[in-house]
Parts: structure tokens; sequence; C-alpha cells
């Protein structure tokens, strides 16, 4: 199936969306806009002559010098059709777009490793922190602006830091919390 | 087995009979030392698959009385880092080689232990030592199970020539 | 009557454990025995082999890629070699396709060769690692025997392969092939009907068809639970459409269902095999007639002025590949792999990204493991056959 006959039945499904058919040498490829990409995710999961029911991958690529910035990749696979779709949504450099965890549950960590490594936002995500990197590590690693490698020590160690009034009322406190 | 007096520091001026013991002394217990090592797991990548290769049946490390491989490493002698350390393995890995009882040893077997290997980028500690003190570099990547093995055999010649 | 208070133990699996096939943190939350939440952490292998990717020509990337899936190897380059020949718009001879398709099954061989060793020794059948390693080491004297390295080979090149194959090859690959099945009825006979196993596998992590592919998972996990999705029938490659092989499924989709899975295609890939290695010949084509991506050989490279102007550019400044990108997937031993890659017209890429099956198989780990015991926790990690390397690339 051609992108142009995917948007043609996404166009009567979901109306009001500017789909674009994108240039693509392996699979059918289309833009979609992100207030949309919800509905449309829906509609290509449950619609029958498209039944994608599998989200294989969520990826981004950063242009930088190029504007909107970013483009969050979805690369879909209907397993009863035997179909691929790709869907590109194009993002700035600073903005969200919302999250299709509701659809495929698989999409939550690629999700948040996209938001790890360029820093692009998912709205409602839920659980959207540090996967691949360090919790506290600062910088998205994978925008171009990112520089390949830093100079910094190796963290090696974490110590306790708790003073021995904190450790003896921690201990006070569970003790008398013991019941049994 | 440190001596314990400045007297056994006289090169046996003092004592004789009690300096030619301890050195006989000190020498079985390096011997006892690395005819024994025990590896603690501490496999992190492709390198570790080479380790357990090590350990199996064509290069069989048991010969050189290394094959019990402990989980826990309170129980080991040697900590193999064999894989590539990411900057957040890097306390992990610190604090099991705190809870190692000396004496311990460590290989950094590999190139991306050893110096960061073909992974010059933010996400790799270029080289172990940067963390723990390394005994012996083993290079390669990975390196055969060969050459782990002789990195073993150059760590007990090295604890036969240290004191205990 | 004071009431017995109750509470859950929080028990942390950190990354240096024996059963986590790498570097794996798992957050356990157990009521007793019986898991309440899992919370996996990852990342602690994380080599940002995917920026570094962007700062090598297109030819270098390919030992990169190699080290992602480490069991996998060339199951990993072949998906990037074959994204890139896409983008590129070349076709390979066939004999190519004929090694490629021989070294990817071997390949997937190797690699369920310690899938099985570690898994069984995790749940206590401590000797089947060493069968499997004894049997894995001789293809990995196969990879030594064309490349000279025994784990990353770098064989596959964008434009088909380093150099042609090896006098000897068609030997080892024929003494190989024919001593292997019966080491399969070997390994089968220890742990198929073995009550043990059996009771530590059958019921355990049981995974419904539905919830495999909201999660994701395409591979011997959803072939596990009835689905006949295999890459290499549904969107063939390399000329798999040539070859006679059948997918085996089951329909449990728990941990032993997904072990008679992985056993029974190591049984058809032996097949494949066998049907490669008489299409190839033991010399000829090795790479396709392109002159900008393939260096011509040395004998000419020596004698004639255009060929050595062509081997200089094609190393020095590399290839350029024209703009767009391209998503190859690969059945490999773990499910779907697949590059995509981005280009800018230029002679490095602009982006590669793998995709990972093991991080959708963790990404999936709470779920499956809920409500079990922590011994299953281990068993099923064992099957969903995690590499860490694959997942946090």
């Amino acid at each position: 199936m051609e992108s142009a006959a995917v948007i043609e039945i996404l166009q009567s499904a979901v109306p009001g969306a500017a789909y674009e058919v994108g240039l693509s040498v392996d699979m059918p490829t289309i833009y979609v806009p992100a207030e949309h990409l919800v509905a449309t995710c829906g509609v290509l999961r449950d619609l029958p002559t498209l039944q994608f029911n599998v989200l294989v991958e969520v990826t981004a690529a950063d242009y930088l010098p190029r504007e909107p910035r970013y483009e969050v990749v979805y690369h879909l696979l209907s397993v009863p059709n035997r179909q691929r779709l790709r869907v590109k949504v194009r993002v700035g450099a600073n903005g969200s777009l919302p999250t299709v965890q509701s659809i495929w549950r698989g999409a939550g960590w690629p999700e948040r490793e996209v938001w790890d490594m360029f820093g692009i936002v998912f709205d409602n995500h839920g659980d959207l922190r540090r996967l691949l990197m360090p919790e506290d590590w600062e910088g998205h690693p994978a925008r171009k602006d990112y520089p390949v490698q830093i100079r910094k020590a190796a963290q090696t160690y974490e110590p306790l830091e708790v003073s021995e009034a904190e450790f003896r009322a921690n201990i006070e406190r569970d003790r008398l919390k013991r019941t049994h | 087995m440190a001596p314990a007096t400045e007297q056994q520091h006289d090169h046996g001026l003092v004592d004789p009979e009690l300096s030619f013991l301890t050195t006989k002394f000190e020498w079985l217990v390096q011997w006892a030392r690395r005819s024994a090592i025990w590896p603690a797991q501490f496999g992190l990548a492709c390198c570790a698959i080479e380790m357990m290769a090590m350990a199996a049946s064509r290069y069989d490390i048991a010969r050189f009385g290394a094959e019990v491989f402990r989980g826990s490493p309170r129980q080991s002698d040697l900590m193999i880092v064999a894989g590539r350390l990411s900057r957040k393995m890097a306390p992990a890995m610190r604090r099991v080689y705190d809870q190692m009882p000396d004496p311990k040893w460590v290989i950094s077997m590999g190139a991306c232990a050893s110096v960061g290997g073909v992974f010059d980028n933010y996400a790799i500690v270029q080289g172990v030592d940067q963390v723990v003190p390394v005994d012996v570099f083993v290079p390669g990547c990975p390196p055969r199970p060969e050459s782990l093995i002789y990195g073993i055999v150059q760590l007990q010649q090295k604890i036969e020539r240290s004191r205990a | 009557m004071s009431e017995i208070r109750t509470e859950t133990m929080t028990v942390n699996m950190g990354p240096q454990h024996p059963s986590t096939h790498g570097v794996l943190r798992l957050v356990l939350e157990l009521d007793g025995e019986i898991i309440q939440s899992v919370m996996p952490t990852i990342g602690y292998l994380h080599t940002g082999i995917e920026k570094t990717a962007e700062q090598k020509k297109w030819q270098q990337v390919v030992p990169l890629v190699e080290r992602m899936d480490y069991l996998a190897a060339q199951s990993n380059s072949l998906a990037y070699v074959l994204a890139v020949e896409k983008l590129l718009g070349l076709t390979m001879p066939q004999r190519v396709n004929d090694i490629r398709v021989l070294l990817a099954e071997l390949q997937r061989l190797a690699s369920h060769l310690i899938w099985l060793g570690t898994h069984a020794m995790e749940i206590g059948a401590v000797s089947m690692l060493f069968y499997a390693v004894r049997e894995r080491e001789l293809l990995l004297n196969i990879n030594e025997l064309i490349a000279g390295f025994r784990f990353f080979p770098s064989y596959f090149r964008i434009g088909g392969l380093r150099e042609d194959l090896p006098r000897g090859f068609h030997e080892a690959v024929n003494a190989f092939l024919d001593r292997f099945p019966g080491k399969i009825d070997e390994f089968e006979g220890l742990l198929t009907k073995n009550d043990i196993f059996r009771r530590r596998t059958e019921g355990v992590g049981a995974l419904t068809l539905e919830q495999a592919f909201q999660w994701g998972l395409v591979g011997p996990i959803a072939r596990a639970c009835g689905s006949d999705y295999d890459v290499r029938k549904y969107f063939p490659y390399c000329g798999y459409e040539s070859y006679d092989f059948k997918i085996p499924t089951a329909t449990e989709g728990d941990v032993y269902a997904r072990y008679r899975v992985r056993v029974a295609e190591m049984r058809e890939s032996v097949k494949i095999c066998r049907q490669a290695i008489q299409r190839i010949s033991p010399t000829g084509a090795w790479a396709c007639d392109d002159t900008r991506v393939v260096p011509p050989p040395k004998d000419k490279v020596y004698t004639e002025m255009e060929a050595l102007i062509q081997h200089f550019l094609i190393y020095s400044q590399g290839f350029t590949v024209p703009a767009g990108d391209a998503y190859v997937p690969v059945e490999g031993p773990r499910g779907e792999h697949g590059c995509y890659v981005v280009s800018d017209g230029t002679n490095r890429p602009w982006r590669v990204k793998m995709r990972a099956p093991s991080f959708m198989a963790i990404q999936a780990l709470p779920t499956i493991v809920q409500g079990g015991l922590i011994a299953d926790v281990v068993a099923v990690i064992g099957s969903n056959d995690v590499v860490m390397g694959d997942c946090d690339r």
C-alpha cells in the first residue's frame, strides 16, 4: 500500500489533519502533525484495512540547522496485512508531542529513551526520567550540539551521608515501630 | 604476613633462623595465594563471553586453580573487569571492589577496560584504572582466552614476586 | 492482642549479579517470595555507539555496530549493511546473498547455544554451559577461518563481503553441520523431558499473543505465543524466499514454550545452512560491481592507476550515500533487529539507530513476572534472551 493510499484512508477517518507524503526508498512514509498523532495512531491500529498492531520502534533524529529541529519517527508493523509504515512527526526545539502509550504499551521506554537522548518531551507520559544515562546527568547526548567526548572524572563512590543524630533517630524510629 | 617488629627487617643479621623461616613461610603463603585465585564475576559486555569460554572446557582455567567464579565479591580474590565500563556503572564497580577482602587483585580485560577501547565518547570511562587500581592489563577486543590465561599467569608471577 | 503487621520487602538484584545476563538492575518488591512489582534499571552498559557512529565513515561503522548485540554480532552488521545498501540502491550477486544467509544462520546457532547454556545453567543444569560452549567453539573456529577473528568478524561490508571465502571453508562447515544435529538431540535429551527443568519452566512467565504484540515483542517470544511472524518469511531479504524451512511455533507462551521454539529453530537453521552451503561455489563473486563502494582487487591496485585512485578514495575519504533514510529489518536470534539509517548525502552517517529486541523484552519484564517467585525472574530473563549490550547500545 502506498503512502498516498494510507493518507487517503486516514484523511477520511481523521478529518482536518494535514498529512504529507514522505520520500523513502523502503517503506511508505507519512508526516503527521503532532496534535493529531494520537487520533491517527488509534486509526492506524484499529482499522481493519490498516491494522498496525505492533509498534516496532520510536526514535528521533536531530537535523540541527533546520527548523523544526527534530523528527520523531515511529516504525509500525501490521502482522495480519504484512505491511510496514513509517510515521514521522516534526517537532521544534522546545516542542513536545503526546505519548502513544495508550495505543501501544510498548511505547513507554522508547519514548523515555528519546527524551533522555534528545530532550523531546512527551506529554502525559507519566514516567519521563533518565533511562540510559545516570539519573543526575545533565544534557541530552544525542543532540548534534552535544560533544562526543567530555573530559570528566569518573564518579566512583557515593558515600552514605547521614549525620550521627540522623542515624540514631532512624534506629529509634524503626525500633518503636516493631510490634512483633 | 607483615613483619611485626623492626628486628625482623635487619635482613637476618639479628636472628638468622627466624628470618629464614619467615621467608620460607612467606613463599608458601604466596604459593597458596597464586595457585588458587578465585575470580569474582564481573562480566560486563562481550569480554564476559570470552571469559566464559576461558572457563569452559577448551581453554580450561581450572588447570590454574581459578575455575570457581564466585557470585559474591566477598569470597573472591580477583576481579576480572571484562567489558566496557560505562559512567553509570563506575560507582557500582567501585563498591564491588571495596567489598572484596584483602589481598585482592584486578585484571583489566580487553581494550575497553584498559583504555576505553573503540569507544572514545561521553558514556565510557576511558580505562578502569581511573576507578580501581589495576595489576594486569590484557589487550584485545575481545582478547582470546589464551591471552587472558597468559594475563592470569603474569598475575601469578607478580604475586610470587611480591611480599605477603 | 497486637495484630500482625506485614509489609513488603524491597530487594535489589544489583547490576553485578550472576543471573541477570549482564548489567541489569532489578528492584524487586516482595511479599514473602511473591513478587509484587519489579522496576528494571538499564543503562549500565550504555556505550553511545550511535553517537560515535556519526563521527565515522560509513564502512567504519560496521565494527562498531557489531559490538552492540555481542552474541549476534553478524545480524547487527547485516541489518546495518542492508539498510545502507538500500539507500545506495545496490543489488548483490546471488553468491553474496547465499554466503550472507549461511553466516547469519551460523550466527543464530552460536547465539542460541549461549542462550541455551546460560539459561539452563541458571535454572540449575550447570553442565549445559560447558556442552554449549564446546559446540560454539567450532562455530568460532569458522569465524576465525573467514576473518581471523573469533567474535566480531566484520565480514559483512557495504557492497558485499570483505573478501572471498578461504580454502577449507566448505569442509569446516560441512563437518560442523554433520556433527551438530546429533548434539541438539543430546541437549534435548538432557532437558526437554527433564522433570526438574519442566517444573521450573512450565507455566512460568506466560504471555498472551495480544500482550506480546502490545509490548512490541516479535521474535521467539511471539512465536512461542502462537504467532508465525518471522521477518525471513514476511519480508524476505538476501534471498530467503528461495530456501525451504519452517517456522516453529508454540501456543502456551511460557518459558518452556520459548525453549522448545528456540531448539526447533536451531534445527531449522541447520537445514537452511545445508541448502546454502550447497549453492555456494568455493570461489566466485564476493561483492557487487559498484566501483564507488567496493575496493578493487589488490593486484589491480598495484598495477593500474585508476584502481589505485579508486582504492585511495574509498579508504581515505570514503564513499557518499544519497540523502534519505532507510530501515531494513532482519530476523536476529532475539527477534527483529533493524537499523534505521539517516543519510545527509555526505560520507558520514547522520543518524544510526538500531532497533533492540532486548530493550522491548526488558520493558515487558514487570508484566511477565508479576505474581511469580524470585526464582521465576531468573528463568524469565533467561528465556527472554536479553543481552544488555543490545538493550543499552
